[in-house]
């Protein structure tokens, strides 16, 4: 139980490493250990650990890390599908754009 | 807005700052239990802006947070007895991390509410303590270039933070690794039930009268034992995927939440199935029963599968990629129970 694992190799996380300063960032916000430091360069050391959240991405200084982030929800996942818009976090949509409607309650 | 847990104001250079309590009283943890339960949740706010908790002068540190009343009250009641500002930021409502992953506490809210309360005027230093989870929608150079202030990234638990301050700022490995205990996966399962449950409560009288349809022994008979043997069956669902399978997540064979809700739906018609063979009078003919053995798993699967939303640790690439093999699965499961018990009402005598 010490560590959870989703699914094997779907992960959309990227490192270009030539970009990497070794600032560290990106490991101090990953909430799974995903990533580490290796010769001042962070590598990807648990890469199926990764739930996409984004925050390494959104935090790097020098933009080595990309990642498709998002919110690994079904529900959202649904609710996008169906075009319904603004329910609390259960929507997929585009980052900095306020939700628009706050009446529907699910995650 | 009421806001009880205002107990005076502090003076600063920019004006009087409301001051907050760190005690929590009966009615915070009545709105607490009432959040979980998903009752009035997305109107669970306090008011953005600053606030002084104990006498906090121009070099205690600034700690930031989300305006959800769940999330200011975890904040407060850990720092008793300590002298801080706190930073809420309008975040609608919704919890630091799901608020970050939308971007409501990002950079922008962020530097507007540094401008909005003249922080650089109450607080002599430039630090600012944010929760980790704030990582998806904070870029903590961002905030230094445009305000700067720099972003320190404390503990992502609340009850981390006294230990965090007192070692001057530093966290040890286990305080950013967020977790997903029994207990933290239990807290959740009121919200999801609740709003399964509001389907449920369509569905289960329906079957429930159905079941006398062509019962051999008379129809309030057929009520009595098919019809509450189908919703046995269904609150067996609602138990199997969004209790059972939550609270035994780790332990379940598979790693798609799905095929965790399929096992345990399994498991649980099996169950139903042997009471309502030995202790209800229901027809022992295959398709009834057979019917529960497709219906039950997949609205469990499904159930379980919606509690990524809820997990911590769930990628979206990864429920998508489940999703395109689960969903179909459910409904032509789902369709596959239907059609044999509405069957097995009409078709054998």
């Amino acid at each position: 139980m010490e560590k959870m694992i989703y699914l094997k190799d779907v992960v959309t996380l990227q490192l270009n490493e030539k970009n990497c300063s070794g600032c560290g960032m990106c490991i101090v916000v990953c909430p799974h250990a995903v990533l580490s430091m290796n010769n001042r360069k962070v590598q990807i050391e648990n890469r199926d650990a990764c739930m996409e959240c984004g925050a390494c991405a959104m935090n790097c200084p020098t933009e080595a890390l990309t990642v498709q982030a998002g919110v690994g929800c079904a529900a959202a996942v649904i609710n996008s599908a169906l075009g319904r818009e603004g329910s609390c976090c259960c929507v997929i949509e585009t980052k900095n754009e306020p939700p628009k409607d706050q009446s529907k309650s699910c995650c | 807005m009421n806001q009880p847990f205002i107990i005076g104001s502090v003076q600063t250079p920019t004006g009087d700052v409301p001051k907050i309590s760190s005690d929590l009283s009966w009615p915070d943890y009545w709105g607490s239990i009432k959040a979980r339960w998903g009752v009035g949740r997305m109107h669970y706010t306090v008011d953005p802006g600053l606030y002084a908790l104990g006498e906090p002068n121009e070099r205690s540190p600034v700690l930031v947070t989300a305006n959800y009343k769940m999330s200011f009250d975890r904040l407060r009641e850990t720092l008793s007895n300590r002298h801080a500002w706190i930073l809420v930021l309008d975040t609608n409502g919704i919890n630091v991390w799901c608020a970050a992953g939308k971007g409501t506490f990002g950079t922008d809210e962020l530097v507007r509410r540094i401008e909005f309360s003249q922080l650089n005027r109450v607080v002599s230093h430039t630090e600012l303590i944010l929760p980790q989870l704030a990582g998806p929608g904070v870029a903590a150079h961002k905030v230094k270039k445009r305000t700067g202030f720099k972003v320190l990234y404390g503990p992502i638990q609340a009850t981390d933070l006294p230990a965090f301050l007192d070692a001057g700022m530093q966290t040890i490995p286990k305080m950013r690794r967020k977790t997903f205990t029994m207990l933290e996966r239990i807290v959740l399962i009121p919200v999801e039930l609740v709003s399964a449950f509001k389907w449920s409560l369509l569905i289960i009288p329906v079957f429930f009268l159905l079941g006398g349809l062509g019962a051999p022994s008379g129809f309030w008979q057929g009520v009595l034992n098919d019809g509450l043997f189908a919703v046995l069956n269904l609150l067996g669902a609602l138990l199997a995927g969004a209790v059972l399978t939550p609270i035994l997540l780790p332990w379940l064979p598979g790693r798609a939440f799905s095929q965790k809700g399929l096992v345990m739906g399994l498991i649980t018609t099996l169950f139903i199935t042997l009471f309502g063979v030995f202790y209800l009078n229901i027809r022992q003919d295959y398709m009834n029963i057979l019917a529960w053995f497709f219906l039950t798993p997949a609205l469990s699967a499904y159930l379980a599968m919606n509690f990524t939303g809820a997990s911590t640790y769930t990628s979206l690439s990864g429920v998508r990629k489940e999703m395109r093999w689960a969903v179909p699965l459910e409904i032509v499961g789902g369709m596959a129970g239907l059609t044999l018990w509405v069957g097995s009402r009409f078709v054998l005598p």
